[in-house]
């Protein structure tokens, strides 16, 4: 029995990490929205592993936050330990990374869902699509609701026709048992979406109280905690430690002897894995010469003794993996609580959409995360924030919202997923940015509030507070720039103390600032500034005047990038009526519909002949429009 | 990819008096103005629109003055391209207008596409609607053409070894980034400045290995400056055409300049051979009757091989006599031809004759001993080195220039990891080398680096 339940602007499907980001975002613009997810009691819920950030997606959670999503906030508020990772590097690859407590995590989320006042926060499973003329009108759930909306947004992770394998046991499941999403799948499927399966894994948890962690090494926290959000100005001191220990020959052997009954190599599994992301089985096959593993004892939460033993992926058996777990110094008595398995689910092949998530094929219709065939957390945010905020906008009759791949980490992640589709499972890393020393964990916030604000996500008192810190920031680089330090006789003292040469004239403030030896403490005790700077001010100018040049030279990329963007391909462009297209160069056009001559370069198969050809015939339609004036 | 300055050679190839190198693009003037000493304090970016300076080109790097030039400015809108254009009136002749283009696009120009000047004319409104088709046709078919040239190129050592590079650059910058991406990890190694000043020392001394070998390229430029001398009727026209059908000529190794088949030269077995006056040959037949013996003797001076023809059904004649004496010291590949016919030459004073150099004997009417006669010059050749076969010669503008570029870059990279700069960081410049690796085969795919991180690490949570 079918009925009507309401009507809202936007409609998320999912309150995962990306249905969560969406849901908020769509409304705190001012978009009534609903958020429907299959059970309640999962909102946010993290299925692998309970950390949120490290190398390239810490830099995401800055972004969302940036941007005026919740990630950073949230994970600020629940975390058991957080570290900045790469210190030792430059500032461009620094990251933070926080062990969650899973379960305040996704209370918290649930909570600010919850009381958020466009808002409703609803269980139900959708099962298909309202559509009318190719265009996205509602959705309509198991239990016969029916609700329409403006724009609608699928996170469905790891859910659509979700299966766990589990050694010889196949069975139908969303992550963590939960129920699968079979006929919205099918449904996608009806439609005309091209869907691949992928496959993921998770290790199993055992209980902390039957570990002995004295034959482990302790891995605690940082000392002084930083925060993801901007925002935050709280920090939890009291953390929990994570614990190393190693896989050895015994756990090899184990896996060797039964690697006939892993789901992997039996044939079983038939979906694509990611390859950053392997077994154990995987990694003891492949890397044979390697005599022991890296296993990380991950606590995963405050109120309870579940640990997750990160390394220990694995989709055997469930007796193979109480003995494999048995093999691990620590872990001899340990008693597992829940068993590792691998998941496989329906993914759809990210070219289908627009740089906006829009899906091409039907009109607002969005989907976002792992339903895109990312994985993490924080892939899935990102895009989720991204689907939001334009779903929101198109109910409210704005116009998109797009990043590029020199504005953040999250403009990386989605123009890849659209121009270049995906072949497994993907996941950023700081390699598949071309200008990552532009997109660094510390100024997300230079990059993406005023972006934030102008979409109405930055509140206008958080506002004024970072255009204060930029012109901080910019005053304390001029008085850097125009003051010369003289050679006296303290100044050659401490530079002699630290190794350098010494000056033979006065020197800018800002050339001695760039000297390797020197920071910027160093040049404030020779010439302190007159009002006082906190650290992010500090950290801002020391790292703008130390890599000057090589921030000058990814600036110069970036300018010939913007130029290539600027040059944008209609929508209504019909490819086949261009000569000189190579055939191939021709269908991935036609695929892809990029929406830009940058855009379209980054297409594979498609040549810089092509290319000219494209921007001959582009600009040939415009001289023809204007004869016909 | 389209507003970039770009630069080519836009006068013929040939022995004209004057070449011209033509820039166009916002940094033209800039470009021109970094090479460009004028008379006084003049500077290009100060002159006039349409006006010519006379001057020399100085290469920054050594100051060293390498041109006199005459460089006309011309400032956009009104110019064929309706960009910024500079002209650079050089010296003809193949190696001084190919050194200043390698200066220009060493300073900042990239080397034009074919067809490219027409192009930007096209895109920037100069050229109408009607030659629109006509120019998409051109670039189709001259970059199909240019590819087709680079793809018989790719099959050289030079790929190879430009491959091995960039793998050894690739495997580095792997490292790199498995330390950013997955710092906790403890079976990999930390890659260090000391081993990334390795790295970076030996792909320096590697690219300095490949443009040394550009250096003496004037012989690969302009070919190895052959004389074929010998008694009319010997063979001379047999042995040309012989050289030129087996090998067929050189096209022009510069994509963009409209050289095309010449035939005077010809690439044996990579060495190609510019074969001087070979129109006289085919005309008269005898090059040292036509010019003279004084004359014929400055030719063979300035020759970097001699082909003597001697002819197996004759008896030696004081003429040959002469003529060995004439080259006497010179790099000479004696050729016994018309073996075909019944010997009459004393083949034991010709060996004395010849003790100091290859002797080689043919029949060119029956294609016999051609194989030999190629060895032996690509032999005399590539003697003096040790071990001939790893040498990689460079000879393509294009491909100087970018390994140019890609040394600057690793210099870069040496300059940043020996001043401490931090390793993701000088990581740019690594990977700018390896992408400029990469644009001489024609690979740039950044998809690699990931694959390489997953082949070479054990990585994963």
């Amino acid at each position: 029995m079918q009925y009507e339940a309401g009507n809202y602007d936007v409609i998320v499907i999912g309150a995962g990490h990306a249905g969560a980001e969406a849901g908020l975002a769509a409304a705190r613009q001012g978009a009534k929205t609903l958020v429907l997810t299959i059970n309640l009691d999962m909102v946010a819920f993290m299925p692998c592993n309970p950390s949120i950030g490290g190398p390239a997606k810490g830099i995401v959670v800055r972004e969302i936050d940036a941007l005026g999503g919740e990630m950073g906030k949230n994970i600020d508020k629940t975390y058991i330990q957080m570290r900045m990772l790469n210190t030792g590097k430059g500032p461009a690859v620094r990251a933070l990374r926080a062990q969650a407590d899973k379960f305040a995590y996704q209370h918290e989320m649930k909570k600010t869902l919850e009381n958020e006042p466009n808002l409703t926060l609803v269980q139900g499973m959708v099962e298909s699509l309202i559509i009318e003329d190719d265009t996205c009108k509602g959705v309509i759930t198991k239990t016969g609701a029916m609700y329409y909306s403006k724009t609608v947004i699928i996170t469905t992770g790891t859910f659509l026709r979700g299966e766990i394998i589990l050694g010889e046991l196949k069975y139908s499941s969303g992550p963590n048992n939960q129920q699968p999403s079979i006929k919205l799948s099918e449904h996608l499927e009806e439609l005309g979406f091209e869907l691949v399966r992928f496959k993921t894994g998770t290790p199993p948890r055992v209980n902390g109280n039957t570990i002995d962690y004295s034959k482990t090494e302790i891995q605690p926290g940082d000392e002084n905690p930083r925060a993801f959000s901007y925002e935050t100005t709280k920090y939890i001191t009291d953390q929990l430690p994570c614990w190393l220990t190693y896989t050895n020959e015994f756990t090899h052997q184990i896996i060797d002897a039964n690697l006939h009954r892993s789901p992997m190599y039996s044939g079983m599994i038939k979906a694509t894995g990611a390859r950053y992301c392997p077994s154990i089985e995987d990694k003891v096959v492949r890397f044979n010469d390697k005599p022991r593993h890296q296993i990380f004892l991950e606590p995963e939460g405050r109120n309870t003794e579940e640990v997750y033993v990160q390394g220990l992926s694995t989709s055997l058996p469930e007796d193979i993996q109480h003995q494999l777990i048995r093999t691990v110094p620590g872990l001899e008595q340990a008693q597992m609580m829940r068993p590792g398995y691998a998941i496989e689910y329906d993914a759809i092949v990210p070219n289908q959409l627009w740089p906006t998530l829009e899906t091409k094929k039907i009109k607002n219709l969005y989907t976002a995360g792992q339903i895109n065939g990312t994985s993490g957390y924080e892939e899935a945010a990102g895009q989720g924030l991204m689907a939001g905020i334009n779903a929101g906008r198109r109910a409210l009759g704005k116009d998109e919202l797009i990043l590029s791949r020199s504005d953040a980490y999250i403009g990386v992640l989605i123009d890849d997923l659209v121009t270049k589709g995906t072949n497994e499972p993907y996941r950023l890393l700081t390699s598949r940015a071309e200008y990552r020393l532009l997109l660094r964990h510390d100024n997300a916030d230079m990059r993406l509030t005023e972006i934030g604000h102008k979409i109405g996500l930055i509140s206008e008192e958080r506002y004024q507070k970072f255009l204060a810190k930029k012109e901080k920031i910019e005053a304390e680089r001029e008085r850097l720039q125009s003051t010369i330090i003289k050679p006296k006789k303290e100044v050659q003292e401490l530079i002699k103390s630290l190794g350098g040469s010494e000056l033979k004239d006065g020197i800018k403030a800002s050339d001695l600032l760039k000297r390797p030896e020197m920071s910027y403490a160093h040049i404030a005790q020779i010439i302190p500034s007159e009002v006082e700077l906190d650290d992010e001010v500090i950290e801002q100018v020391e790292i703008q005047i130390k890599y000057e040049g090589y921030i000058e030279k990814s600036l110069q990329q970036v300018e010939r990038l913007k130029k290539m963007e600027n040059k944008k391909i209609p929508i209504d462009i019909d490819y086949e009526a261009i000569n000189g297209l190579a055939t191939e160069a021709r269908q991935k056009l036609k695929t892809v519909h990029p929406l830009s001559i940058a855009q379209a370069s980054r297409i594979s198969g498609v040549n810089p002949a092509d290319i000219s050809i494209l921007l001959v015939y582009l600009e040939q339609g415009k001289i023809a429009r204007v004869s016909n004036e | 990819m389209q507003l970039d300055t770009i630069a080519a050679i836009s006068t013929p190839m040939g022995e004209g008096a004057i070449a011209i190198v033509r820039l166009s693009g916002e940094e033209a003037i800039n470009i021109a103005g970094k090479l460009f000493q004028g008379v006084g304090e003049k500077r290009l970016t100060d002159v006039a629109s349409h006006t010519i300076h006379y001057g020399h080109l100085i290469d920054p790097k050594t100051n060293e003055v390498i041109e006199e030039v005459m460089v006309s400015v011309m400032k956009a809108p009104k110019t064929f391209t309706k960009e910024n254009v500079v002209e650079i009136n050089c010296h003809g002749g193949l190696v001084s207008v190919n050194r200043v283009l390698q200066l220009v696009l060493n300073a900042g120009a990239r080397l034009a596409e074919p067809g490219e000047f027409t192009k930007r004319a096209f895109l920037n409104g100069r050229i109408d609607l009607s030659q629109a088709e006509a120019v998409m046709d051109l670039i189709r078919a001259k970059t199909d053409r240019a590819m087709n040239v680079a793809l018989g190129q790719m099959e050289g050592r030079l790929s190879k070894l430009i491959q091995r590079l960039r793998q050894e650059i690739l495997e580095t910058l792997a490292h790199v980034e498995v330390n950013i991406d997955y710092p906790e990890y403890d079976d990999v190694e930390e890659m260090t400045h000391k081993l990334l000043i390795e790295k970076a020392s030996y792909v320096k001394k590697e690219i300095e290995k490949l443009l040394q070998t550009s250096q003496q390229g004037k012989i690969l430029r302009e070919g190895l400056s052959t004389v074929i001398v010998g008694r009319p009727n010997v063979g001379k026209s047999s042995l040309l055409n012989s050289l030129v059908q087996e090998n067929k000529a050189i096209v022009t190794d510069i994509p963009g300049t409209t050289r095309d088949v010449i035939e005077e030269y010809v690439n044996v077995r990579g060495v190609p051979l510019r074969l001087l006056d070979t129109a006289g040959i085919r005309e008269t037949e005898d090059i040292v009757e036509r010019i003279g013996v004084e004359r014929s003797r400055q030719v063979l001076k300035e020759a970097d091989l001699i082909l003597l023809v001697l002819n197996y059904a004759d008896e030696l004649t004081l003429e040959d006599e002469n003529i060995f004496a004439a080259v006497e010291g010179m790099d000479v590949i004696v050729i016994v031809n018309k073996t075909d016919l019944p010997q009459k030459i004393n083949l034991e004073r010709v060996e004395e004759l010849a003790k100091h150099h290859k002797l080689v004997t043919t029949s060119l009417l029956e294609d016999v001993g051609v194989d030999e006669l190629e060895e032996a010059i690509a032999s005399l050749f590539f003697a003096g080195s040790i071990d001939s076969g790893d040498i990689t010669y460079v000879s393509n503008s294009r491909h100087i220039a970018l390994l140019n570029q890609a040394l600057q870059s690793i210099e870069e990279a040496l300059e940043g990891v020996q001043a401490g700069v931090p390793i993701d960081i000088v990581q740019i410049d690594y990977i700018k080398t390896w992408e400029l690796l990469g644009e001489i085969i024609g690979e740039s795919v950044h998809d690699s680096l990931i694959n390489q991180l997953f082949s070479q690490f054990c990585l994963g949570k």
